[in-house]
């Protein structure tokens, strides 16, 4: 067993950053994640592993550090919380593009605008449909708990080296700031090689020059490269789907929920059940790639969905794309840093599926 | 006589670097770009540092120097260059790192990265190309573009109370802590280009000593954003530009040599 520690979700982002042997971190302050810069100053990483740390003049400048360690093979990452990561977006364009493996941590607070400090899962869309410009994915990981705070850390690691590209912990400002038990992993190795097929670590007399770039002037080449990313989301839908099912296998009604609003239906499933009510919980983990077939095979079974979000409605359009008119799904949320109780929730199932 | 009778060694005066591609240079003809880009790549052969250097493109007419430089090279967004040059030299303090990087890139959009970079004293090579002008995207006013003159966004000359001043990035850099060599030169006569390849030789060779950040602009030209031939446009540099932007070395180990 790992060594146990009662830590904050930002703490451990920090803590299994430096454990997954990450080799740079680049970040700005903003609230609610600027406990993973400062738990990593505290620790002074370039003492117990040598991971570089360096707190950036902006967002932007913090994202084109990621990029430039990430161009020469480094396990790079950055955290920021949603102003931060509208900032980064053409960074994180770039690193898609140029198919750059990364990390890159959101701890969503609530919008639009400066918006609040208060958390939030209103970034969904930004996270999981590209966000900055052009046809691009992200692999998209969200924690429902500290303890996967940490673990989706060296996983988050090991996904954006197996695809080369960037990959985002989108997790939001309770789960950032509660804290719970965790168990750490032992300390893994950073990287000693560098793959010299695309890192650019200095052209040796053995091999090409390697180019690090996302331009191409040639419209043939250049849509060759964009159906190139296309064939790579795609495997990454094959292979990547992770959700968790709690009590769906004889569910009549089935709630859809990602993060910190999971972990408000999970007690709300208890109480459902206690009454007599059915209910079940898919908590899907992976967001891009979304666990559209499970949904749809549930949807042939059910009686209808309830997606819970802290946001307006965003998840929900991929719900229903994977229901696809089968049942009714429906939709309940909070915003702007309100969160809704587990009672809360019941009483909207009930309404809107049973008494209604 | 054939020409390999002509290129006998003890007849070769001048070779081109191997370290620049065969590949035709997108530049206009005239253009200072290309000029830079052969002093930069002679300096790493002849430093023979090529398998430890790695340069960064910028957004700009040189987006596509990697295509003309043979050695390992990222290509950036716009202005961030020297933000992407800091994550490589922090992670690779050994390594040789240098930003190639237009007046629009470095001066405009790319001020804060510049400005950081410099003041934290990044043992990095900064190449600044200070055309007064953005000439990739047509030759609109640049933060560089001098009083009175003519871009395509001034089409009447630059009126400083309405557009306000040109901004001389490398006076601002000379006086934070962290430049340890700060440059000005230009390439438009053999004798500048001397001492342009002098100037960023010692840029280089200070990465070695791990002291801070080295930084030489270029004051060069733009034949086809100031509508001009070559000839004229390198005319019209030594009477305007120079005046405005003097060169010579401003700042040696560490030591202000010459105010700007
Ligand atoms: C974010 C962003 N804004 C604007 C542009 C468009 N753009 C491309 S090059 C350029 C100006 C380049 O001028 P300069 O840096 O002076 O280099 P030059 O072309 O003169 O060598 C601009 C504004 C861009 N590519 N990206
Ligand atoms: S537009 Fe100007 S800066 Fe660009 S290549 Fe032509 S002459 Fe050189």
């Amino acid at each position: 067993m790992g060594e146990l520690r009662l830590m904050k979700g930002n703490e451990a982002i920090a803590e299994a950053a430096i454990r997954a042997g990450c080799d740079a971190y680049f970040g700005y302050p903003i609230t609610p994640q600027s406990e993973v810069m400062e738990y990593l100053a505290a620790e002074e990483p370039h003492k117990r592993t040598g991971m570089v740390l360096l707190q950036a003049e902006s967002e932007i400048a913090a994202i084109n550090m990621v990029y430039g360690a990430a161009g020469t093979g480094k396990k790079a990452m950055t955290s920021s919380s949603s102003p931060g990561i509208s900032l980064k977006q053409e960074g994180i364009s770039y690193l898609a593009g140029s198919e750059l493996p990364c990390l890159i941590v959101n701890v969503v607070r609530g919008g639009p605008g400066l918006g609040t400090i208060g958390p939030a899962q209103s970034d969904y869309f930004q996270a999981t449909k590209g966000g900055g410009h052009g046809d691009y994915r992200l692999l998209v990981l969200a924690p429902a708990s500290v303890q996967e705070m940490a673990d989706f850390v060296p996983l988050g690691f090991d996904l954006a080296f197996k695809y080369r590209n960037p990959v985002m912990i989108l997790s939001d400002g309770i789960i950032g700031q509660m804290m719970e038990k965790v168990e750490l992993f032992e300390q893994r190795p950073r990287n000693t090689t560098f793959d010299q097929s695309w890192t650019t670590t200095g052209k040796t007399p053995d091999r090409e020059r390697n180019i690090i770039t996302s331009l191409d002037l040639d419209p043939a080449k250049m849509e060759l490269h964009n159906r190139d990313l296309q064939a790579k989301y795609q495997k990454m839908k094959e292979n990547e789907v992770r959700f968790e099912e709690i009590e769906c296998s004889d569910a009549d009604y089935i709630l859809v929920a990602y993060g910190s609003s999971a972990r408000i239906c999970q007690k709300t499933v208890k109480l459902a059940r206690q009454k007599g009510i059915k209910a079940g919980l898919l908590r899907p983990i992976t967001l891009f790639p979304f666990p559209t077939d499970i949904i749809n095979s549930y949807a042939q079974k059910v009686k209808g969905f309830l997606t819970i979000e802290l946001s307006m409605g965003q998840m929900v359009e991929d719900v229903r794309l994977a229901v696809n008119g089968l049942v009714k799904v429906e939709f309940y949320g909070r915003s702007g840093g309100v969160i809704p109780s587990p009672d809360e929730v019941l009483k909207v199932l009930e309404q809107k599926f049973i008494g209604g | 006589m054939d020409v390999k009778d002509i290129i006998r060694d003890e007849n070769l005066v001048y070779k081109r670097t191997k370290l620049l591609t065969d590949k035709p240079l997108s530049y206009c003809p005239g253009c200072g770009h290309g000029v830079v880009h052969r002093l930069v790549m002679e300096i790493i052969e002849e430093m023979d540092i090529v398998s430890d250097t790695i340069g960064i493109a910028p957004v700009g007419c040189s987006v596509l120097a990697y295509e003309f430089m043979d050695i390992d090279m990222q290509q950036v967004p716009h202005g961030r260059a020297p933000a992407t040059a800091t994550g490589i030299k922090r992670c690779w303090p050994d390594k040789f790192v240098f930003t190639y990087q237009g007046d629009g890139d470095l001066a405009a959009i790319g001020t804060s990265e510049t400005i950081h970079a410099c003041n934290r004293g990044e043992n990095i090579t900064i190449v600044f190309i200070n055309n007064g002008i953005y000439g990739m995207t047509g030759g609109q006013m640049a933060p560089t573009t001098i009083p009175g003159m003519r871009s395509s966004t001034t089409p009447y000359g630059r009126d400083t109370s309405l557009m306000g001043n040109p901004l001389k990035m490398t006076d601002l850099v000379v006086h934070l802590p962290g430049t340890y060599f700060v440059s000005r030169q230009a390439v438009h006569t053999a004798v500048n280009v001397r001492k342009a390849k002098k100037a960023l030789r010692m840029a280089f060779e200070n990465q070695k000593l791990k002291k801070g950040t080295s930084f030489v602009e270029i004051v060069s030209n733009c034949p086809s954003g100031w509508k001009m031939t070559p000839v004229q446009a390198n005319k019209w540099l030594e009477e305007n530009m120079i005046p405005f932007y003097p060169l010579g070395d401003m700042k040696v180990n560490g030591e202000i040599v010459k105010q700007g």
